[in-house]
């Protein structure tokens, strides 16, 4: 064996490889299982939960166990109307979000890069942003109606806010040697949008785009609530009114989870597309 | 302006240029009455006190200050190539570009790109700064002296009429410093470009420059210009060793310190809460 690694010289190379390629696995298999680590609290939770329910320590009436909430659950995933609630709502939600991200970035952008348009907007968005947002819904559902518009509308408008002001922040906080850098060289208007602001900006916008995916679900489930007759949220009002408490937890863990899911994939996305963000600690 | 005239005027013409901050409402006099004349692929070593203004003279011929009065007049001879490029002293390369998108950035962005053409030079100027095998990393990936070598090769790639150097390998290690000072040489040679450095080392002032301009603390002036007499190329240990090379290190070292003792005077009898004589009152 010895020989065989002396003479043949690939022999050697994959013993001297095969550390780094097992360390290269365990490595992969960490970040696999990572995420995984936060499923840790939620399930002791869970399991402490279901044993006092079945111990009868809780009123079951207000908090069923957890085997039959997922019991429920696996039973109205085979539903037509599940399906439809859930599609519903993530519509209105996509869109909505969609109708206020992009003319809070572009306004934070402004904002960030032209004086006057910080001058004219700033005390503008600082008076209206801390409003709450669901104050102004009865005022949306008599403008827009009971229909999808009044969905998208009030979750835009809490989006638009939060991408506002996180993007203008974003903007601001670009070290203004980058700006110098680029007009010495005599990098254009656009140029400089492109290659500094922009990508500048990226933390402040991606951090306005984690927060406005929470805060868009709040709101849409507020407008369900009081405005629909359908949807996620729709569907955990309509269980409390007619005391069937199961959809109702159905509903709120779907919720958690399109939150999660949300957040995992702008920070998937975020490494995938610009893995200069996160500087990984080796 | 006839063409004649433009190859005997002088590449930069600076007369009589101040420039006031506004610092707490009071006007601060950076610079006052700087005359100076950088000629046509001149090497041209600025050394002073720190807080001189060395920095603000170098960001308007970099058109990122505005003179508050007097005359700054650069000769752009050529479209083919950009007028300056600029070296920051402070970290400067794009944290969100990789080192081949870092280093091709000013030939882009100048619009010289020329193709195949330009990205050999690029691949050149990374290969002598020791950054080839880094060309897909990120700047976060790379040491403090690595990112200060990126934005040499970055600015170097644009070949300008004039390079401005802020103290650019003030951070680097003797090795490193040494081999880019050798190439910043032959860049300036074999391009014939026009180099303003600002340093705080006399002896790398006296190594590089044609002359070495010598300036006041603040408000900023020019103090006087000497001449370096030395035959090229030069190198420093031999440098050294001639008693020429030490008088001029030491005349020029004599007419600093009187202006360090001067800043350091004023910034004593700013901290201790008077009016120093640099500022005066009002805005303007």
């Amino acid at each position: 064996m010895k020989e065989t690694a002396v003479h043949n010289p690939s022999v050697a190379v994959d013993l001297a490889a095969r550390p780094a390629a097992e360390m290269r696995s365990k490595a992969s298999l960490r970040q696999l299982i990572g995420p995984l680590q936060v499923l840790i609290s939620p399930l002791v939770l869970l399991l402490v939960w279901e044993g006092a329910a079945r111990a009868g320590w809780i009123e079951t009436k207000f908090f069923p166990a957890p085997s039959t909430i997922i019991a429920q659950f696996w039973a109205m995933l085979f539903t037509h109307g599940f399906w439809v609630d859930l599609g519903l709502s993530l519509q209105r939600l996509l869109i909505g979000l969609l109708m206020g991200a992009v003319p809070g970035l572009l306004l934070g952008l402004a904002m960030g890069l032209f004086r006057p348009m910080r001058i004219a907007f700033q005390p503008l968005i600082a008076a209206l942003y801390p409003l709450p947002k669901i104050a102004i819904l009865p005022l949306i559902l008599l403008i827009f109606g009971l229909g999808e518009m009044s969905k998208y509308v009030i979750v835009a408008i809490g989006v638009f806010f939060l991408m506002t002001l996180n993007t203008f922040a974003g903007v601001m906080s670009i070290r203004p040697i980058y700006f110098d850098v680029a007009k010495n060289l005599g990098a254009s208007r656009w140029q400089t949008y492109f290659t500094v602001a922009l990508p500048g900006a990226l933390p402040g916008i991606l951090t306005g785009l984690r927060i406005c995916t929470g805060l868009g679900l709040l709101l849409l489930v507020a407008a369900e609530f009081v405005g629909a007759d359908a949807g996620i949220g729709y569907r955990i009002w309509w269980s409390w009114s007619v005391f069937w408490v199961e959809p109702m937890y159905v509903g709120l863990a779907v919720i958690a989870i399109l939150g999660f899911a949300f957040a995992y994939l702008i920070d998937f996305a975020e490494r995938l597309l610009f893995p200069w963000l996160r500087n990984p600690s080796r | 302006m006839t063409t004649e005239h433009v190859t005997i005027e002088p590449k930069v013409i600076v007369r009589d240029v101040e420039r006031t901050f506004d610092v707490r409402r009071r006007a601060f006099r950076a610079l006052e009455g700087v005359t100076l004349e950088v000629q046509r692929n001149e090497f041209l070593c600025i050394v002073g006190p720190s807080g001189c203004g060395k920095s603000t003279l170098l960001r308007m011929l970099g058109n990122l200050e505005k003179p508050s009065s007097g005359l700054l007049q650069i000769r752009h001879d050529s479209a083919e190539r950009p007028l300056s490029a600029m070296i920051f002293q402070e970290e400067s390369v794009f944290p969100w570009m990789t080192v081949a998108q870092n280093a091709a950035y000013g030939v882009k962005i100048t619009g010289t790109w020329r193709g195949q053409e330009s990205q050999r030079r690029v691949d050149e100027l990374l290969e002598k700064a020791g950054l080839s095998r880094f060309r897909d990393f990120y700047p976060h990936q790379l040491s403090g002296g690595m990112k200060q070598r990126l934005s040499l090769v970055r600015a170097w790639a644009t070949s300008p009429e004039l390079l401005l150097l802020d103290e650019p390998f003030a951070a680097l290690d003797e090795q490193n410093k040494a081999l880019l000072q050798q190439e910043l040489v032959k860049l300036w040679e074999e391009y014939r470009s026009t180099v303003v450095f600002i340093t705080h080392s006399l002896e790398e002032a006296v190594l590089l420059g044609d002359r070495v301009a010598v300036m006041t603390s603040a408000p900023g002036r020019i103090k006087e210009v000497v001449s370096v007499p030395f035959e090229r190329p030069r190198v420093l240990a031999s440098l050294r060793r001639s008693g020429e090379f030490n008088q001029l290190v030491t005349g020029l070292w004599e007419s600093l310190r009187e202006e360090v003792e001067r800043a350091r005077t004023a910034e004593l009898r700013a901290l201790a809460g008077r009016v120093p004589e640099t500022a005066s009152g009002g805005a303007r």
